[in-house]
């Protein structure tokens, strides 16, 4: 039997394979899962996407946004089925995989400037 | 049947109850064939020998060969004896598959853990060695004293030393069964289990 195989078959039954594509430095309103005694609800938390790490079913990613004047920053597992939806808001032009500079940052300085979406070439006329 | 013979094969994790992500061992669990059964009028107790796993029948030497044709079973890779309070309801060649687990069942798994070697004290026996300053030299990793002075004149047997680590029978106890998938024969442990992937595992009902 192959092991890699039996495992990656394991994971396959619960990793989301519906999710919208997103990286560090897009604004994105994860919706979470909350029960409260015996009913559900939606709770949203959006901000920056400031990492994600792993892979597999065991890959996560870190949501940072300034709540009341404080830093507030919540780690997700990418697949867990109490993360309902992870909406992109905007899309953000870094050049790092991990955003951790942001926490020194405050204010202005701690935005995250938009990626400007490059018009797709005009082909050319002969 | 309340034991079988496995196989580890790996580690992952999967979300459980509340959707809270448990850390899972990955075992093969049988099938699992009866090659012999021991009773108490012959053989002063009762016990259920199984099988598990496979072999070339070209492997298999004479007086195994001729063990397991009393059974009738396909050479197998492992044979292991275990207790029961009565064998009579067992016949030779009885398939036992992963179905006698259930989610939420409590198990005792033993494997032989990995080898690790000549290991000194501080990884063996989790010692703290020495210190590392006040003009200590060369005693980072050491143990310390062994024993005392002329009285008793003598290092006591079994003081903790350096030497062979690992690549010896291990059991763990109280580990939960998560998940049974039987057409797969796979079953899925919180925590970690002795051993190495591929390692040959007993698990017990407690």
């Amino acid at each position: 039997m192959n092991k890699q195989a039996v495992i990656k078959s394991i994971e396959a039954e619960q990793t989301k394979s519906d999710l919208q594509e997103f990286r560090a430095g897009d604004t994105v309103k994860v919706q979470v899962r909350v029960i409260e005694g015996d009913k559900e609800r939606l709770q949203a938390f959006q901000g920056v996407v400031i990492q994600k790490r792993g892979r597999g079913i065991g890959a996560s990613f870190t949501v940072r946004k300034i709540s009341g004047g404080v830093g507030v920053e919540r780690i997700f597992p990418l697949h867990s089925p109490n993360i309902a939806a992870v909406d992109v808001i905007k899309r953000g032009d870094v050049r790092r995989a991990k955003l951790f500079y942001l926490r020194k940052l405050t204010g202005k300085a701690a935005k995250v400037a938009q990626k400007r979406e490059v018009a797709a070439p005009v082909p050319a006329v002969k | 049947m309340n034991a079988m013979i496995g196989r580890k094969i790996g580690m992952t994790q999967v979300f459980g109850e509340s959707n809270v992500m448990v850390p899972v061992t990955v075992l093969e669990v049988g099938p699992c064939v009866v090659t012999q059964i021991k009773t108490k009028d012959k053989d002063g107790y009762s016990a259920v020998q199984l099988g598990f796993g496979s072999k070339k029948p070209g492997k298999v030497n004479k007086p195994t060969a001729g063990h397991l044709a009393k059974s009738k079973a396909q050479p197998v890779q492992v044979m292991q004896e275990f207790r029961v309070d009565d064998a009579a309801g067992y016949r030779l060649g009885q398939v036992i598959t992963a179905d006698i687990f259930a989610a939420g069942d409590k198990i005792k798994i033993a494997g032989t853990t990995k080898g690790k070697g000549t290991a000194g004290v501080m990884k063996r026996h989790k010692f703290h060695g020495g210190p590392a300053s006040h003009g200590q030299t060369d005693r980072n990793r050491h143990a310390g004293a062994v024993g005392s002075g002329s009285s008793p004149g003598r290092v006591y047997p079994g003081t903790k030393m350096a030497g062979h680590m690992g690549d010896v029978k291990f059991s763990v106890r109280n580990l939960k069964v998560v998940k049974v998938d039987q057409s797969k024969n796979i079953i899925l442990v919180k925590g970690a289990v002795p051993g190495a992937p591929d390692g040959i595992v007993s698990i017990h009902k407690i």
